[in-house]
C-alpha cells in the first residue's frame, strides 16, 4: 500500500470533476452494457429471441389475413416485430438485471453513493433501451424500405408512443423484478406481461381480427395503449378505422394516449411501492 | 502508538441524538436502535463495539443516511444525511459490510463505473494502489478473494477523497498481513485528517485504531469514551493452574488470602481478578515459593479492552432481564458470566 494523498477540504476541488446526473448515467450505462456482452444467456435472449418469434409472426399473421380480408400483413409483421422486440429486450432484460443486481447487493451499495435512485433504476436500463431502439430502428426502417411501407403519418406521435412504451416497460421491469427471487426465475415471472403484452396488446394478434368486444377489454390492458400509439403515429389508423391524416391522427391516439398515461402512472406507482433495493433477508 | 485528541466538540462532524429505529410492525416489530446518542469530532476516529445484534450497522445506515431515523436527529458535516444526502454524500465514502459489486467485471471497470458517480472521484489506479490492489486491476471481482474484495469496497469508500469515512467491520475476512495493512491506511488517512466511524467485531482493532469508541448492547450505547476511560477501573486477570497432585475438592481451600482480589476456582484452575495486579501477583508467587507449588500455565494481564467488553455485554444483559436469564451469584459469578457474554459473541441475531 502507498500513501494516501491528502483528504484536506482545500486540495478537493483541484482532483476532479463534480459527478453530474448525465456522467453517472453513463457511467453505470457502460458497466451495465459490459456486463450485457459477458452473459450469454441474457445476451441470447435479448438479440436472438426476439428476431426467432419475428419468423413465426410472419406465419401467423398471413394466416390470420386468409381469414381476415384486407388485413395489412406487412405493416402488421413490422409493427409487431417493433412491439416484441422492445417487450424481450427492454422488459425481460431489465427485470433480469434488476434481480441480478439487487442479488449481487450491487443496487444497495449504488445508493451509498451520489446517485439517486431514479438515476440508478435508468442508469442500469441504458444498455437494454439503447439495444432495443437499435433493433427497433434496424427492423423498422429495414422493413419499411424493403416492404415499401408508407412514411410514418405523425412521426411526433409515434416519438410519445415510444416513449411511453419505454417508460412502461422500465416501470413494469422494476415492479416485477419485486416479485422475481432469482435472475433463473425470471423467465416464469415475466411470463403474465410477456404473455397479455403479444396476445392481449395486438403484437402477435391483431386486435382487428379478434371479435370486436374482445378487442375493446384487450384496448384497455396496461401495455396496449402505449403500442398501439406507436402503430397510429406510423400508419394513421391502430386497425380499427380508416387511415387519417397528421391532425386526425391525434384523433385517433386521445384514447390510448389517456388510457397509456393511466397505466403508466400506476405502473411507475407499484414499482415505487413494491421494488427492494436488495434481497429479503 | 501515540494518539492525539484532535477531537474539539465544537467542531464535531457526526451528532446523534436520541436515535431510535424500528424494523417491521406489529407483533414482528424489532426495536434496533433505542436512543442513543453520539458525537464524533472533526479528524476523529470513532469505533462503534458490540455484540451481534447490538444495534452497530442499524445505527450506521442511519448516520450514513441510508435510512430515515425512526425518532431522534443526525447531522453530519451539519446536515440531515437522509434528507440532504445530495450535500452529504459528495464529502463521505461508505464501505458497507458486504461488497456489492458485479462479479463479472474486473476491479479496474468497477473503479471506472464508481470514479464516474462519484465527485472528485481520484485515479482509479490511484486508488487500488492505495488498498494494495493495484496487480489485481484486471481481475474480475468474483475471482478475488474475500479480503481483496473488502479492499476493493474500502478502495471505492476512498474514490472521493471522503472528509468523513464510515467502515462497517472493515477487516472482516482479511488475513492477519492484510489486516494490518488497512489499519495503516485507516491510520494515514486519521492522520490526514480524515474523521472515521467504522463499526468493528475486534476489539484489538479498536484497540488500535479508535480515538474513542462506543459500546453498544441492544441497541442502545452502554458506555464511550478513551480506550484508557473504557478499561479504567476494570480489573486485572491472573489464571494458573494447582498441580495435580492437591486433591481437587479441597485445592481451593489452600489458597491465601489475596486482599482486593477476586478469587474463582474450578477444579485446580484458578482465576483472580484484582485491580492491584503487582500487589496481588507478589502475593501470590510468595506462597506458591513459600509451600514450594509450581503454578502451571501462569498467565497474568493487565486489564484490556476486551475484559471491560465482556464485563460490560454481561452487566448489560443481566440488567435486561428478558433478554438474558439471571446468573449465578457469588465469586463465581463474573467467570461464569464473561464466559456466556463469550457466546454472545460468536452467536448469530
Amino acid at each position: 500500500m502507498t500513501t494516501a494523498a491528502p483528504a484536506t477540504g482545500s486540495d478537493r476541488s483541484t482532483t476532479g470533476p463534480q459527478s453530474t446526473a448525465a456522467g453517472r448515467l453513463l457511467a453505470l450505462g457502460r458497466a451495465e452494457a459490459t456486463l450485457l456482452l459477458r452473459n450469454r444467456t441474457a445476451l441470447f435472449t435479448a438479440v436472438v429471441l426476439p428476431v426467432v418469434l419475428i419468423g413465426s409472426l410472419r406465419g401467423m399473421l398471413k394466416k390470420q389475413a386468409e381469414n381476415t380480408p384486407g388485413l395489412d400483413v406487412d405493416s402488421l409483421l413490422v409493427y409487431g416485430s417493433v412491439g416484441m422486440i422492445l417487450a424481450f429486450v427492454v422488459y425481460y432484460n431489465l427485470t433480469a438485471a434488476y434481480v441480478g443486481r439487487r442479488g449481487e447487493l450491487v443496487l444497495k451499495r449504488l445508493r451509498t453513493g451520489e446517485a439517486q435512485d431514479l438515476e440508478i433504476l435508468l442508469g442500469t436500463a441504458v444498455p437494454s433501451l439503447a439495444l432495443g431502439l437499435l433493433m427497433s430502428a434496424l427492423i423498422g426502417i429495414g422493413g419499411s424500405v424493403g416492404l415499401h411501407l408508407t412514411v410514418p403519418v405523425n412521426p411526433l406521435l409515434m416519438l410519445v408512443g415510444l416513449v411511453l412504451t419505454l417508460a412502461t416497460m422500465i416501470a413494469l421491469a422494476a415492479l416485477s423484478s419485486a416479485f422475481t427471487k432469482t435472475v433463473e426465475s425470471a423467465g416464469i415471472t415475466t411470463l403474465p406481461v410477456m404473455l397479455v403484452m403479444q396476445f392481449g396488446s395486438g403484437l402477435f394478434v391483431p386486435l382487428e381480427v379478434m371479435p370486436s368486444q374482445l378487442a375493446d377489454v384487450c384496448r384497455l390492458l396496461p401495455t396496449t395503449p402505449a403500442f398501439q400509439l406507436i402503430r397510429v403515429g406510423w400508419f394513421g389508423t391502430d386497425g380499427s378505422a380508416a387511415a387519417t391524416d397528421f391532425l386526425g391522427s391525434w384523433a385517433a391516439a386521445a384514447p390510448h394516449l389517456v388510457t397509456g398515461t393511466v397505466w403508466l402512472g400506476l405502473a411507475v406507482w407499484g414499482a415505487v411501492r413494491y421494488f427492494r433495493w436488495e434481497p429479503r433477508r | 502508538m501515540e494518539k492525539s485528541h484532535p477531537a474539539r466538540r465544537d467542531d464535531s462532524v457526526i451528532e446523534v441524538t436520541g436515535l431510535h429505529r424500528r424494523y417491521g410492525t406489529g407483533t414482528a416489530e424489532y426495536h434496533a436502535v433505542r436512543g442513543v446518542d453520539l458525537t464524533v469530532g472533526r479528524g476523529e476516529l470513532f469505533a462503534l463495539l458490540g455484540t451481534n445484534g447490538a444495534g452497530k450497522t442499524s445505527t450506521m445506515e442511519v448516520i450514513e443516511g441510508l435510512a430515515a431515523p425512526g425518532a431522534g436527529t443526525v447531522r453530519v458535516l451539519g446536515h440531515d444525511p437522509f434528507a440532504e444526502r445530495a450535500a452529504v454524500r459528495p464529502r463521505i465514502g461508505i464501505m458497507l459490510q458486504e461488497g456489492g459489486f458485479p462479479g463479472e467485471l474486473t476491479a479496474a471497470e468497477t473503479g471506472r463505473t464508481w470514479a464516474g458517480m462519484t465527485s472528485g472521484a481520484r485515479p482509479v489506479a490511484e486508488a487500488l494502489e492505495l488498498v494494495g490492489l493495484g496487480h489485481r486491476a484486471d481481475v474480475r471481482v468474483k475471482q478475488l478473494s474475500g479480503g481483496e474484495r473488502r479492499r476493493l469496497d474500502l478502495a471505492m469508500a476512498l474514490l472521493g477523497r471522503p472528509e468523513v469515512l464510515f467502515l462497517d467491520e472493515p477487516s472482516t475476512g482479511l488475513d492477519p498481513e492484510a489486516r494490518a495493512a488497512v489499519w495503516r491506511l485507516v491510520r494515514e488517512l486519521r492522520a490526514q485528517g480524515t474523521t472515521v466511524l467504522l463499526t468493528t467485531h475486534y476489539l484489538e482493532e479498536a484497540e488500535e485504531l479508535a480515538d474513542r469508541l462506543a459500546i453498544m448492547h441492544g441497541g442502545q450505547v452502554v458506555t464511550t469514551g478513551t480506550v484508557a476511560e473504557v478499561i479504567a477501573g476494570r480489573p486485572s486477570r491472573i489464571t494458573f493452574e494447582l498441580p495435580e497432585r492437591l486433591d481437587p475438592v479441597t485445592a481451593g481451600a489452600a489458597l491465601p488470602v489475596l486482599p482486593g482480589a477476586e478469587v474463582t476456582v474450578d477444579g485446580l484452575k484458578v482465576t483472580v481478578q484484582s485491580t492491584g495486579l503487582q500487589d496481588t501477583l507478589t502475593d501470590l508467587l510468595g506462597w506458591a515459593r513459600h509451600h514450594g507449588i509450581a503454578l502451571g500455565a501462569l498467565d497474568a494481564r493487565s486489564a484490556s479492552l476486551e475484559e471491560a467488553f465482556l464485563a460490560i455485554a454481561s452487566e448489560a444483559a443481566h440488567q435486561a432481564p428478558p433478554q438474558a436469564p439471571t446468573g449465578p451469584t457469588g465469586p463465581a459469578r463474573s467467570a461464569r458470566s464473561a464466559r456466556s457474554a463469550r457466546r454472545l459473541i460468536g452467536s448469530a441475531r
